[in-house]
């Protein structure tokens, strides 16, 4: 048995623990249950080396140049983030469609097949960029610049991230985005800032879309907020719908102070 | 599925060090993982065995220290480690979502030859 490596230890031995309190006892997702495969590998026991390197430590470096690109340009970088079918696409058809003679815009789309939201993009008069993810469940930071390369946003511009339809991993990339903004229509459960916090914690804005819509669903728009409050006091809320227009323009009016303040 | 690109990135860390140190193997890497980090252990376990198929880190195992985050319960203020998002305070009961910390996503150290 060693004690560096743990080799020839039982299955068993590799536990997890929560240091000593509040887990309920079944509380699944940490209690991991681990059968690694038995080991054979040499045994001299060799030199520790002390790293302390974050993981996405290159991920994050690349979004600070991203972002220090983005000042310099005087460009507002939004990540808009959600479920698929939160209506992103539509949020932003529309925006384009009222602000392009006011506001430079361009649009980066992630999905991972197709280049059916690029094509809306353009056609709503914006030049948009596709990025395909593949298997890809969200967009990174190296993806972001070289993008930004193809695309050349122009100076004192808008620039949108409509990331991948997802509403955890893209959580924790990020792109060197101003603010990432999470969009909920209210089709989807009301309660869902509370299944999904950890993308409304690093979120600056919160878009609940579709609220022509409200008649006919059982969502509370404010046990939404509510919700989302708890997980993020200091979220912002615009409440619209990007179909008929309502509450668009309070949204219009924060994107040109933003874009005015930088 | 973040997880691959995690194990990969994994990989690319201890090869850069160990080439650093013109080590011929890794034995072992010791991560740190926040409980708040976004990252499912089981998934990144079985990303990594892939990960590190023929790499100078093939036999090495990986092993994982987890860490809370702090909760803060505003209706009693008492502060205690969490490790989930949602989380009831131990003292009276309330849920609590407003943590800090618990996002380290982290390598260590390895044991290299």
């Amino acid at each position: 048995m060693c004690d560096t490596c743990g080799c020839n230890q039982p299955d068993t031995a590799v536990t997890f623990h929560k240091a000593g309190y509040s887990m309920p006892p079944d509380s699944g997702n940490w209690r991991v249950q681990t059968s690694l495969p038995k080991i054979e590998h040499k045994h001299d026991h060799g030199r520790e080396i002390e790293l302390e390197q974050d993981v996405l430590g290159k991920n994050n470096a690349l979004a600070e140049s991203n972002r220090h690109y983005f000042k310099t340009h005087s460009i507002l970088t939004l990540n808009l983030v959600s479920s698929p079918g939160s209506g992103k696409t539509s949020l932003l058809e529309q925006t384009i469609r009222e602000l392009k003679l006011e506001i430079p815009m361009s649009i980066i789309e992630g999905d991972q097949q197709t280049m059916q939201d690029a094509d809306r993009i353009l056609a709503a008069g914006a030049p948009a960029l596709q990025v395909n993810t593949g298997n890809g469940c969200h967009l990174d930071a190296s993806m972001i610049e070289r993008a930004v390369e193809s695309l050349k946003p122009a100076d004192s511009s808008l620039l949108f991230i409509e990331n991948v339809g997802n509403l955890v991993c893209p959580a924790l990339f990020d792109l060197g985005e101003a603010h990432k903004i999470v969009i909920i229509s209210v089709t989807e459960g009301d309660d869902k800032p509370l299944k999904y916090p950890t993308m409304f914690s690093v979120s600056d804005i919160c878009i609940i879309n579709k609220i022509d819509l409200l008649p006919y669903v059982n969502f509370d728009v404010e046990r939404c907020k509510a919700f989302a409050r708890q997980v993020n006091p200091n979220l912002r809320f615009f409440e619209v719908s990007a179909t008929n227009g309502t509450g668009m323009n309070d949204w219009y009016s924060w994107l040109k102070t933003e874009l005015h303040t930088l | 599925m973040h997880e691959m690109s995690i194990a990969l990135n994994i990989i690319d860390i201890v090869l850069e060090a160990a080439k650093q140190e013109h080590a011929e193997r890794i034995n072992s890497i010791e991560m740190e993982i926040g409980a708040l980090a976004g990252v499912i252990p089981e998934a990144l376990s079985f990303c990594f065995t892939e990960a590190q198929k023929n790499t100078p880190a093939a036999q090495a195992q990986i092993n994982f220290k987890f860490t809370p985050a702090e909760a803060f319960c505003p209706a009693c203020e008492h502060r205690f480690p969490a490790y989930e998002r949602a989380v009831l305070c131990p003292k009276c009961g309330d849920m609590v979502v407003q943590l800090s910390g618990g996002t380290a996503l982290k390598v260590k150290k390895i044991n290299i030859d």
